[in-house]
């Protein structure tokens, strides 16, 4: 790992990206296992994008996610029991069950949504920082996409618009190769996903996704031109999505030497060489992966025993004014 | 008749139309790889990258492409993947696919299918379950269709592919694997006509799509109660069969519609609404709370307007009126 980075730092790089990993491993499980309804889909072996970038987000910055969201959320310091309890669609989950996995959103933490369609995000996340311009506040948005996003019209449309009114974004193009079953490079011309941003007047810069030091790092870089008024920046972050498309599909339509290949470029165990370059015993890492498993379990174990929500919550949330009401019937 | 579960009778269809007719190419994302719904699978193998196109994820794109290739002679198949995302291409549908003939003097026609996965599939909560037929009916220039059951799946598609008119063809997803008896799936089915699904004398059930087994099972739940109920699966929303609807209501005296989709300005209030105007009949519509679709399956439980339900609310209806 060639950049400059702090041993605290990096643990705590760790501890996210470790997290993250337990999150979504233990989703594949629970949905293989049938006990969560709907379908999650995963996000292992991008980890270093999240932990990198959230790492350089202050307390009022904001930031839009995707489909593939858990990370998101984690690394922004969401509270990894709600989310389960969102699984599987229980009270007190973080949207009272009424998201589900795509949809998992914490606005206290300035996690403003996963979203269920493809570049929805990105015209929120640059509204989120409109309104912050309007306000005189210092935010900054952070707005994740997919590779595959690039092709939808919001796009342009948010990139533009975020460079004509100089709006504290920045985009963070996570590059993980597939559009759902498609590899993305099939389905997209011209010479790369920065230089359309630098057409549309959004400097870009690219990092290697997988190498959590260089993407904080460049992150930092980016977040502090954004943060003092340049503009909107944009992060293209190379990366590999190790499962399939969902967690009901077992990606056959990929050559499994592709994903073995992927696979030996781990973000953790990148992180953890790393970390015992600068003399963190191994005992250490594998005490924080064991604290991780037993806070999932926990949170597994309260998940599952939760309540679901009174189906008297269907109505609610919809509107103020003219609020829907159960029909009785006649 | 063979048995055949919709998504095949489809897959059957379309191979047939598009080896009879080299204009067709169908479009959408994933397509390569047999779609969500594995509704073309194999089809990229017998007809090629260039009739059956990976579209990059670009709706507008996607539905406007069509439009102009349709106007231009070819035959477009769109694939909206789930009926949510045609959101994403309203403008080219509805501005562009639906007018362009009206607004153009009948210079140009635009013949394309625009398939949409629709309703309630495995808890994939409110952006990809959708019913949203009513907005489409609502939209001069478009052509509506749902078949309700497998033997009409691929019929209907064939249908669609041969208008020479925009149609949308609304699949339910939680249909794609049902399997029934299967008469030739590639043979064209008429536009415009209901199928009686159960002959019944004190209340007439129309629905479409999905809601066609929730109302053939509330008939079923009714009668066990001594209430003979007929239904009717519309298969076309516009045009519709109102005939049908009328003499099977004139025979009644009882309509209710049930609908998966919400109720408020459903499509159903259209149907009610003229069976009203035309004889004085008593009417009455179940369809789902005006609230976005829930992901915990409790809740799915109170929004989801199944056999049960329509069956209760046929018999209040009744007590009520009789
Ligand atoms: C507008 C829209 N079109 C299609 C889809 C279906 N879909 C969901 S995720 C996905 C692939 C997205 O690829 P990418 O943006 O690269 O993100 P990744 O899944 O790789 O994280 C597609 C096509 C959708 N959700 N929204």
């Amino acid at each position: 790992m060639a950049t400059q980075i702090g041993r605290e730092r990096l643990l705590a790089h760790f501890r996210t990206m470790a997290r993250i990993r337990a999150f979504e491993e233990t989703a594949e499980r629970l949905y293989n296992e049938k006990r969560i309804p709907g379908f999650v889909h995963l996000s292992s072996g991008q980890e270093a994008i999240p932990a990198g970038v959230c790492a350089n987000l202050a307390a009022e910055d904001r930031l839009t996610s995707t489909h593939r969201g858990h990370g998101h959320t984690i690394a922004r310091g969401g509270d990894i029991q709600a989310m389960m309890l969102e699984l599987f669609g229980r009270q007190g989950g973080s949207c009272g069950g009424k998201g589900g996995s795509m949809h998992i959103a914490d606005m206290r933490i300035g996690m403003l949504g996963a979203n269920g369609v493809v570049a929805a995000g990105l015209p929120i996340a640059v509204g989120a920082a409109h309104a912050a311009k309007l306000a005189g506040e210092p935010r900054v948005v952070a707005c994740f996409f997919g590779d595959g996003a690039v092709n939808r019209g919001p796009f342009l449309e948010s990139l533009n618009w975020a460079a004509v009114h100089r709006l504290p974004v920045l985009f963070v193009c996570e590059d993980n190769r597939w559009s759902a079953t498609t590899p993305t490079r099939l389905t997209t011309a011209g010479p790369g996903i920065a230089a359309r941003a630098e057409a549309l007047g959004v400097p870009a810069c690219a990092v290697d996704g997988n190498d959590v030091a260089a993407v904080d790092y460049l992150a930092g870089e980016l977040v502090a031109s954004v943060r003092a008024g340049g503009g909107p920046r944009l992060l293209l972050a190379a990366t590999y999505r190790w499962s399939g498309h969902t967690s009901a599909d077992a990606g056959a339509y990929r050559d499994p030497a592709e994903v073995a290949r992927a696979k030996t470029d781990d973000p953790l165990r990148r992180a953890a060489r790393a970390l015992g370059g600068l003399g963190v015993a191994a005992e250490e890492l594998a005490a924080i992966e064991s604290d991780v498993a037993a806070e999932l379990a926990h949170a597994v174990q309260l998940a599952e025993r939760a309540p679901f929500p009174d189906p008297a919550a269907l109505y609610t949330d919809v509107q103020d004014i003219g609020a829907p009401t159960a029909r009785v019937p006649a | 008749m063979s048995r055949m579960s919709f998504v095949e009778a489809t897959r059957q269809a379309l191979a047939a139309e598009m080896r009879r007719d080299g204009r067709i190419f169908v479009l959408g994302e994933d397509l390569g790889r047999g779609g969500v719904f594995q509704q073309y699978r194999g089809l990229q193998a017998e007809f090629g990258p260039a009739r059956v196109v990976d579209t990059p994820i670009s709706e507008s794109a996607i539905m406007g492409v069509a439009v102009g290739a349709a106007m231009c002679g070819a035959r477009p198949v769109v694939e909206m993947r789930y009926l949510d995302f045609t959101l994403c291409a309203v403008d080219e549908l509805v501005n562009q696919a639906a007018k362009l003939r009206y607004m153009l003097g009948g210079q140009a026609r635009v013949p394309m299918v625009v398939r949409q996965p629709i309703g309630l599939w495995a808890n994939c909560a409110a952006q990809h379950s959708q019913s949203l037929e009513a907005w489409w009916v609502h939209v001069p220039g478009l052509v509506v269709l749902c078949p309700g059951d497998p033997a009409d799946a691929g019929p209907m598609l064939a249908a669609a592919i041969r208008a020479d008119d925009p149609v949308v063809l609304l699949e339910y997803k939680e249909l794609f694997p049902v399997e029934g008896e299967v008469g030739d799936p590639t043979l064209p089915a008429e536009i415009g006509r209901a199928r009686l699904v159960r002959p019944g004398s004190d209340l007439t059930l129309v629905a479409w799509g999905g809601s066609v087994r929730e109302a053939a099972g509330a008939a079923e739940l009714l009668a066990a109660r001594g209430i003979s109920a007929e239904v009717i699966d519309l298969r076309s929303l516009w045009p519709w069969d109102s005939a049908a609807v009328l003499a099977s209501v004139a025979r009644t005296g009882h309509l209710l519609v049930a609908q998966e989709a919400t109720e408020v300005a459903g499509f159903g209030a259209e149907i009610a609404a003229l069976v009203a105007e035309e004889t004085g009949a008593r009417v009455a519509r179940i369809g789902a709370p005006r609230t976005p679709i829930p992901f915990s399956p409790a809740l799915e439980a109170a929004y989801r307007v199944d056999a049960a339900r329509i069956a209760a609310r046929a018999a209040a209806f009744l007590a009520r009126h009789r």
